[in-house]
């Protein structure tokens, strides 16, 4: 970044005085101020070159050292006019600009209606403290909320207000993210923020919080893109219900924890009749606390499919789903790897920027300098030509930043889809984990059947019957009618994550073709726009140099 | 024609520079005979010896019609220490006249011998010699003579003697930078008064010590900006490769599309290399060049202060002479004519540092405006190149990323 310290804080040193030189020599200007209606980006963007507020005016022109480029120039234009986020029409490269909610407005006006809409923004971070005593009196826990504005004429949210606000901490984000986990297996559900980052460590407050909100403002477009999980319960309530989230944290571990039951392998030693609110729990993954003998036998079972001689009674079949799974996992590699050489790219085009810019900065140095101390005209005319120099350098370095921020919007998507790839693999582990149930479920059916059989040729031996042998196979029949009845659970559950990972497959693969190839194309019509731009300004300074061509020297 | 309204003339300055010299690679043309010319060039850098003695050897080649030099065309071997030999030779020589400057003498052990900087250190002696052969007075000397003809055995001889009695490059620095530090204290106006008083001649010496600074950073800036084409152009080679990988997995039309901009990349990664060196050699160099020549002005600067020195000591001492003549005149002195005669002698060394120092001054007034003119048209040829170079850059870029185009319009409508 050029050092804009120099520029902005001391108007008589010499960058100073190079400042005002190079701005406003011409208050006539009828493109100032620039007509971009969002003129206000990110203060680390502030572009020394720019105008800005405090700069003095010098009116007569033998002060200029460069010709104050064209503000129609500098002007961000985004060469492509895809966006993902609907535009109401003003050419605006920023998008998420948290204080103007309406430029994500459709334009009612405009040509076609949107219909079905959910818009979401997050704002206004607030510090707050915990309410409750804390275990160390006098100190108390603060933590952010974040101001979660709902914009949708979706009739389930009710037809009245099309406007709503409620407040929302991390913590509930959590819980809305693991609700939907549980409730939306087998779909890519978009992963959510994480809970702390390395940055959170070292980051200043402010920016730690602002990056937080910007985070949940993406994950939470994300939730509303998705066709299924947009019309979800937890979803509603998290944007809509006032006060406190009235969603249960996901699995009250605490509780099952401490009552010790372990339902679903007492329903397999058949002590229990299970009911059916206990046979929902069949279709949950194994989670720790409750299901410690649960994940002890499916751990037995995925090592026995892992390692045991003979092949588990139920496999995943659906070659088609492993070949896509396959191709997904290949995906995921290769775009790991643009993601990264794109970063690389960004930064390499970041640095000629600023060389480019300190190149330009050095020879306006010596343009002044030549000019001042002039004797012989000789050196008006170097004078002459390396201000020409130094104009085209500084034109160029403002060229690449603008073409950096434009590269650095459209490979995003690169990393938007790294996220997506996690949710896919969610999906396929739910998948994978509701196999392993169904597995562990038929192991023991044919382990109970095995022992039965067992027990009834035993006990045929003995003439008159075996009465405990004959109430042992009792028991064990009762055993595996609950585990039939569980395994039916398992199974259904599984065909129903099955047709989710197919449906979402099929989803992401037409719009991920659309995605990347708009990416592509906004990628190469920038590169090609601004190359262009900047041929334009070595080819001026070409012919302002053009008496020293070779041409000139053999005339 | 966009210039600023000057009388310089750059065309008559351009056909002076090329009068008789060949500042390219190639072997120098023969023009017609009636008019003196001398042209030199250097060529085809090898590397001769082992270890640590290894060095580069260059072929000069000369061909002119002066009458002091052996036949129209002379081929002789020459290293790096010979062009040293040749230019502390000049600079004793012909003082007052702004010696061409020479590349530095030592780089860093492993590149000394890659072949860019070989290349970069050949084109810079070819400069230098030629400068020497188109300068009026420089091309008279005895000693550019010799180094252009002399055998090798010959050169070998003469560079040894001079290390005994003049001095080693290294000493040589170490006075520039005594004598340096002196004219800045002297420009400072920190050291006692033994110097000029000429107001036009401090304004020059503070241009030039400012100057320096000046070039040194757009230099600097310069040289990184080589570093950056370079290093975009293995990270877009990079991101090709990668993207590459992508479109192989994807396998339908939009894998093609990324194919084709992988390759592209790559094809964009070699231009960006290729303009990386050229801006090296035709941009980077030549500021670089401007600098070392700033910085020999310098040189002649301290040798300035020295002869006034030399002369205003040499004027006080024959004053105390006289009077000390004065003196043994009225005693009778037997020393009388002793003292005449040292007297005498005295004079005449001091008219010479007189006329030494006058000669410098004159000098330098007529080169200063050589120099001035000089630069302008060595500048005004590396901004032109810089600027095609670049134009050429950013319209391929422009091509490879447009010919992508109607190809992903194909995807699109698949």
């Amino acid at each position: 970044m050029m050092n804009h310290h120099d520029f902005q804080q001391d108007p008589d040193d010499d960058d100073g005085v190079m400042e005002s030189l190079l701005l406003h020599d011409e208050p006539s200007n009828p493109l100032q101020p620039p007509p971009n209606p969002n003129p206000n980006p990110k203060p680390d963007h502030h572009h020394p070159l720019l105008p800005s507020t405090q700069s003095p005016k010098s009116p007569t022109t033998f002060n200029s050292f460069l010709d104050p480029p064209s503000y129609a120039e500098a002007i961000f234009t985004s060469f492509d006019s895809s966006s993902s986020s609907s535009s109401n029409g003003t050419n605006h490269s920023h998008h998420h600009n948290r204080n103007t909610l309406t430029d994500e407005l459709p334009s009612r006006s405009g040509s076609g209606s949107v219909s079905d809409y959910l818009y979401i923004f997050v704002s206004d971070p607030q510090k707050e403290q915990e309410t409750s005593a804390s275990l160390v009196p006098g100190a108390a826990t603060t933590f952010y909320t974040y101001l979660i504005t709902t914009r949708t004429d979706l009739p389930e949210f009710g037809s009245s207000t099309s406007e709503f606000a409620v407040r929302r901490r991390f913590r509930d984000v959590v819980t809305l993210s693991d609700r939907l986990a549980e409730s939306y297996r087998g779909y890519f559900v978009p992963v959510r923020p994480d809970k702390s980052t390395v940055e959170s460590q070292v980051m200043q407050k402010q920016e730690f919080v602002e990056q937080r909100r910007a985070a949940l403002e993406k994950y939470l477009r994300k939730l509303a893109a998705h066709p299924v999980i947009r019309r979800s319960e937890e979803l509603k309530l998290f944007l809509e219900a006032k006060g406190r989230l009235p969603l249960q944290k996901s699995t009250d571990v605490a509780s099952r924890m401490l009552d010790g039951a372990v339902k679903l392998p007492k329903q397999l030693f058949g002590s229990e009749v299970a009911t059916a609110g206990e046979l929902s729990e069949v279709v949950q993954p194994a989670k720790g606390g409750r299901d410690l003998l649960r994940i002890f036998k499916e751990l037995k079972q995925s090592v026995t499919n892992d390692w045991g001689g003979s092949k588990p009674l139920v496999v995943e079949e659906d070659k088609e789903f492993l070949e896509r799974k396959e191709k997904l996992v290949e995906f995921e590699q290769q775009l790991s790897g643009v993601s990264q050489q794109a970063e690389s790219l960004v930064k390499h085009q970041q640095d000629m920027g600023e060389t480019m810019g300190e190149l330009g900065l050095a020879f306006v140095k010596l343009t002044k300098f030549e000019t001042e101390e002039a004797i012989f005209d000789s050196q008006r005319t170097r004078a002459s030509d390396m201000r020409n120099v130094a104009t085209a350098a500084v034109k160029a370095s403002r060229l690449y930043r603008e073409l950096n921020t434009q590269t650095i919007k459209h490979l995003d998507k690169l990393h938007e889809y790294l996220g997506t790839m996690l949710a896919v693999n969610n999906a396929f582990a739910d998948r994978a984990s509701a196999l392993l149930t169904v597995q562990t479920l038929s192991s023991e059916l044919a382990s109970l059947n095995s022992r039965i059989e067992k027990l009834e040729v035993a006990s045929s031996k003995i003439f008159g019957g075996d009465k405990s042998r004959m109430r042992k196979i009792e028991e064990l029949k009762e055993a595996i009618r609950v585990t039939e009845n569980a395994k039916t659970c398992a199974d259904r559950e599984y065909e129903r994550i099955k047709e989710n990972n197919r449906s979402e497959l099929e989803r992401i693969n037409k719009e991920r073709h659309d995605d990347f190839l708009s990416m592509l194309r906004g990628f190469v019509v920038n590169q090609a726009g601004y190359a262009e731009k900047m041929a334009a300004v070595w080819e001026k300074l070409a012919e302002e140099t053009t008496a020293y061509s070779k041409e000139a020297a053999e005339l | 024609m966009k210039m600023s309204t000057a009388p310089y003339d750059l065309e008559q300055q351009q056909q002076h520079q090329r009068s008789g010299v060949a500042a390219s690679s190639q072997s120098p043309r023969s023009p017609s005979s009636s008019t003196p010319f001398l042209s030199v060039s250097v060529t085809d850098p090898v590397k001769l010896g082992n270890g640590v003695q290894a060095y580069i050897s260059y072929r000069v080649i000369t061909k002119t019609n002066f009458p002091e030099y052996q036949g129209p065309e002379k081929i002789v071997i020459r290293r790096y220490s010979d062009f040293v030999w040749l230019r502390d030779r000049l600079f004793e020589k012909y003082k007052g006249i702004f010696i061409p400057p020479l590349p530095e003498k030592s780089a860093v052990e492993k590149f000394r011998f890659s072949a860019e900087f070989i290349e970069m250190r050949r084109q810079a002696l070819d400069l230098f010699v030629n400068r020497i052969a188109s300068h009026h007075e420089l091309q008279q000397s005895e000693d550019l003579r010799m180094f252009l003809q002399a055998e090798e055995e010959t050169m070998e001889r003469l560079r040894a003697q001079e290390t005994g009695i003049f001095k080693k490059p290294s000493d040589l620095m170490q006075i520039f930078k005594d004598v340096q530090s002196k004219v800045s204290d002297v420009v400072l106006g920190k050291e006692k008064p033994v110097e000029e008083s000429d107001p036009d001649y401090e304004k020059l010496k503070h241009y030039i010590f400012e100057l320096e600074n000046h070039l040194a950073e757009a230099q600097k800036h310069a040289y990184r900006l080589v570093k950056r084409h370079r290093e975009l152009g293995q990270s877009l080679s990079d991101f090709g490769k990668a993207v590459k990988l992508l479109g192989a997995s994807e396998g339908n039309s939009l894998g093609k599309a990324f194919s084709e901009l992988g390759i592209k990349s790559e094809i964009l990664s070699t231009k960006l290399q290729k303009e990386a060196h050229q801006i090296l050699m035709n941009f980077e160099e030549p500021l670089k060049d401007y600098v070392r020549a700033v910085q020999s002005i310098k040189a002649t600067i301290a040798e300035r202060a020295n002869s006034f020195r030399k002369q205003c000591q040499l004027a006080e001492t024959v004053k105390l002479k006289e009077i000390d003549l004065e003196r043994q005149r009225l005693h009778r002195s037997e020393k009388l004519a002793e003292a005449e005669r040292e007297y005498h002698e005295l004079k005449t060394e001091s008219e010479q540092a007189t006329k030494t120092f006058e000669s410098i001054v004159r000098l330098m007034n007529e080169e200063i405006g050589r120099f001035q003119e000089q630069k302008t048209l060595d500048m005004g040829i590396a901004f032109h190149e810089f600027a095609k170079g670049q134009a050429r850059l950013a319209n391929d870029i422009a091509g490879a990323w447009r010919s992508l185009l109607p190809k992903l319009e194909a995807c699109s409508a698949a």
